[in-house]
């Protein structure tokens, strides 16, 4: 079985996030780049079914020089290739763009299963597993907790406010996974230094034949107008009860129209 | 080649060793403190993720990598809040397997295979798979300092051995399944050279295990008196007859700078905890730090770690391209001992009294440097080696 994990960097989760003046894009210069979260349990989960069933799992990220090292981490927790589309113009892309990027380098290369993080930290939309999914033209099933592959079958749990569903598809699929998962490995010494000699293939937007046009800010379906960062927090207001303090409460409250 | 080279393998070492230690180590900490020792199953776990084998060949089942590797390992488990006893526990094989290496390597190359084989499989693989444990025996009852005069003696009964006498403050003692223990032979010789290292198994006849041993520090560091009587060693465990100091003493180097990385480390975990603290803490209605005797304390600290580290560090990248360096080894123990020491006082000092109870870090972290001046070559022997190497 072969298996694409795909993963993004993403700023720390414990840093302070900036947007650029320039262009209004995250900035991710400002931060140390990691492995968005999720997407470690992604890499957890098609490291394990490998294990089971057999297979090779690569690694597939869309991003800066610098998303190389989150690659690197991947391989060092066990993925045996990476495959890491890096271009000056993929910069401002939106979730449409780096969903068609990711599904064509992902078409060229024939994968039985595709695995997800249900979503990143940085950008929070939870689309792009589904996009790559119907572009690809594939099943989706999304938001496992729990994912077994039998034969050409593929079987999740998919995680609800209820409980969970149990979901079903054939092979080849695209599955994303929920934090309930499992507990992803840390890489041992030996994963780190194996991952060193793993075959990385880098390609630009040329390599992977990718339409630019389609790609970058300019290509992107909605545009940041305008940011301002949040207010600090109001003082509020201070009640001082000199035997009416409830009527003034019940006052404010009628003002601002909670009762 | 270290690991340590190439930054991005260093950064996963370092995530490595302190996300191991968050998770492993940190939450039981003071539970393993009480029961003065740690479980067998920590070692397993960490020869899971490739701790216990960095700096060793893999074809002997280490994980690769080399010392400059096992340094970035244990200053990453150390500024996460692993202990200095915890260091001196979970690796003690450390101090022990190198000896049982290097006879490996005499018996290959002295193509003695299925004795090699029975090195390999028996001991140094269990070992750093975490399923054994491994201590060294060097010290006496009535010496430590002075390894040539040590009396524990070998007696030969036709092709094997008898072993008889005692040796005290064992690390591990009280868990390990086997002891490389130095005794003397007579028949290779007097002093220095009539010393050899042999193997001994805890559950032979005549082997005791009299008391584990109360201390200042290093409690979740198991340490034992261990006695003999006339216990068999068979040929295949006496590791090189009459090559006991000369082992003993290759490994002098590697041993007293992992002993002055286990101190700057400790020093600047201390640090950082009282940085955090004199920021927190107010008296007299302001933060300690903002008072100058506070802010030149913190430097002093500072100071002494990070002279110690950089110096440490030039030390260990001179010894990894192969320098012969016993007198710089012994100071960078020193200074690193003495930066401990200050370093660990101090942060007891601003932590006011909560530096003094049990349930601040620092005040463990002050019992626990204490050993590091005594074992592993005291710091007046090691001052002494250095008048004698320097020709004062
Ligand atoms: C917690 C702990 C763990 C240990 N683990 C091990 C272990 O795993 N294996 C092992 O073999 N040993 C171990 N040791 C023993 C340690 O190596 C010895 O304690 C050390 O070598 C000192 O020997 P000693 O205690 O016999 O002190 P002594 O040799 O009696 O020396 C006592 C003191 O006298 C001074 N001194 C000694 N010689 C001189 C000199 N020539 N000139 C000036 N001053 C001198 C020093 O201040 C020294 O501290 C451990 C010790 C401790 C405390
Ligand atoms: C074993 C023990 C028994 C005790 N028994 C009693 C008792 O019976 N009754 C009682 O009331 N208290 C008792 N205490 C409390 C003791 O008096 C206080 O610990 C001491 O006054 C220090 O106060 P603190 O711990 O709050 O430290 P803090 O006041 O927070 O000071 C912390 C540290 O900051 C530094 N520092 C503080 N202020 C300054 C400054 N202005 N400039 C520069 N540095 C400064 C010092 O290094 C100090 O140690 C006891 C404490 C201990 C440890």
């Amino acid at each position: 079985m072969k298996i694409a994990v795909c993963v993004k960097q993403v700023p720390d989760t414990w840093a302070e996030k900036k947007l650029r003046d320039d262009d209004s894009t995250l900035d991710r210069e400002a931060a140390d780049g990691v492995m968005n979260e999720l997407d470690e349990y992604a890499v957890e989960e098609a490291l394990r079914l490998a294990e089971a069933n057999g297979g090779e799992v690569v690694v597939v990220t869309m991003g800066p020089e610098r998303a190389a090292e989150t690659v690197r981490k991947a391989l060092s927790m066990g993925a045996d290739a990476g495959v890491h589309l890096v271009d000056d113009s993929l910069h401002g892309s939106d979730a449409l763009a780096t969903s068609y990027a990711l599904a064509e380098v992902l078409a060229a290369r024939n994968f039985d299963l595709v695995i997800f993080g249900s979503e990143s930290t940085d950008a929070r939309m939870s689309v792009v597993p589904a996009m790559v999914a119907e572009r690809l033209g594939l099943p989706q099933v999304t938001f496992a907790q729990k994912v077994d592959v039998d034969g050409s079958k593929v079987a999740i749990q998919r995680q609800t406010e209820y409980g969970y569903d149990d979901v079903e598809a054939e092979l080849p699929a695209v599955v994303s996974v929920v934090e309930k998962i499992n507990e992803p490995r840390y890489p041992s010494f030996k994963g780190i230094m194996a991952a060193k000699k793993k075959p990385v293939e880098t390609l630009t937007v040329a390599d992977a034949g990718l339409d630019a046009a389609k790609l970058g800010a300019t290509a992107a379906w909605t545009k940041v107008a305008s940011f301002a960062a949040r207010p600090p927090k109001a003082a509020g207001t201070v009640v001082t009860d000199e035997g009416d303090g409830g009527a003034k409460i019940a006052t404010y409250l009628t003002e601002q129209k909670f009762v | 080649m270290s690991v340590s080279a190439d930054p991005q393998s260093r950064k996963a070492l370092v995530d490595l060793a302190q996300k191991f230690t968050g998770r492993e180590i940190t939450p039981f900490l003071t539970t393993w403190e009480t029961d003065g020792m740690l479980p067998r199953d920590l070692h397993r776990r960490a020869a899971d993720v490739g701790l216990l084998g960095i700096g060793i060949d893999p074809k002997l089942g280490g994980s690769g990598g080399d010392f400059a590797d096992v340094v970035a390992m244990t200053e990453a488990m150390i500024g996460a809040g692993a202990s200095g006893g915890v260091i001196s526990a979970l690796f003690t094989h450390g101090i022990a397997l190198p000896h049982v290496i290097d006879e490996y390597h005499r018996r290959v190359d002295a193509a003695d295979v299925d004795g090699a084989d029975y090195l390999l499989a028996q001991t140094i693989e269990p070992v750093l798979r975490g399923e054994m444990i491994l201590s060294l025996g060097v010290t006496e009852p009535d010496g430590g300092s002075d390894v040539s005069r040590l009396r524990t003696r070998a007696e030969r009964v036709n092709e094997s051995w008898t072993v008889s006498g005692a040796k005290t403050y064992i690390t591990s003692g009280v868990r390990a399944d086997r002891v490389v223990a130095a005794v003397r032979t007579p028949e290779t010789g007097e002093g220095a050279a009539g010393i050899t290292l042999m193997m001994l198994d805890p559950a032979s006849p005549g082997y005791a295990t009299p008391r584990a041993l109360a201390k200042m520090g290093w409690w979740c560091s198991d340490t034992a008196e261990l006695a003999f009587n006339e216990v068999p060693v068979a040929p295949r465990d006496v590791l090189g007859l009459g090559l006991g100091f000369a082992s003993l003493a290759n490994h002098f180097v590697s041993e007293r700078l992992s002993l002055a990385v286990t101190a700057y480390a400790t020093a600047q975990r201390c640090l950082d905890l009282t940085e955090a603290w004199a920021k927190n803490r107010e008296t007299f209605g302001r933060p300690l730090i903002s008072r100058q005797i506070v802010r030149h304390t913190l430097v002093d600290m500072y100071r002494r770690t990070d002279v110690a580290r950089v110096y440490t560090h030039a030390i260990t990248d001179r010894y990894i391209n192969g320098e012969q360096l016993i007198a710089e080894a012994a100071l960078a123990k020193q200074t690193a001992v003495e930066a401990a020491e200050f370093v660990a006082n101090a942060a007891v000092q601003l932590h006011g009294g909560m530096g003094y109870m049990r349930e601040s870090e620092v005040e463990r972290h002050y019992r626990d440097v204490r050993v590091l001046g005594i074992g592993g070559g005291a710091t007046e022997v090691m001052t002494d080696l250095v008048a004698r190497l320097r020709g004062y």
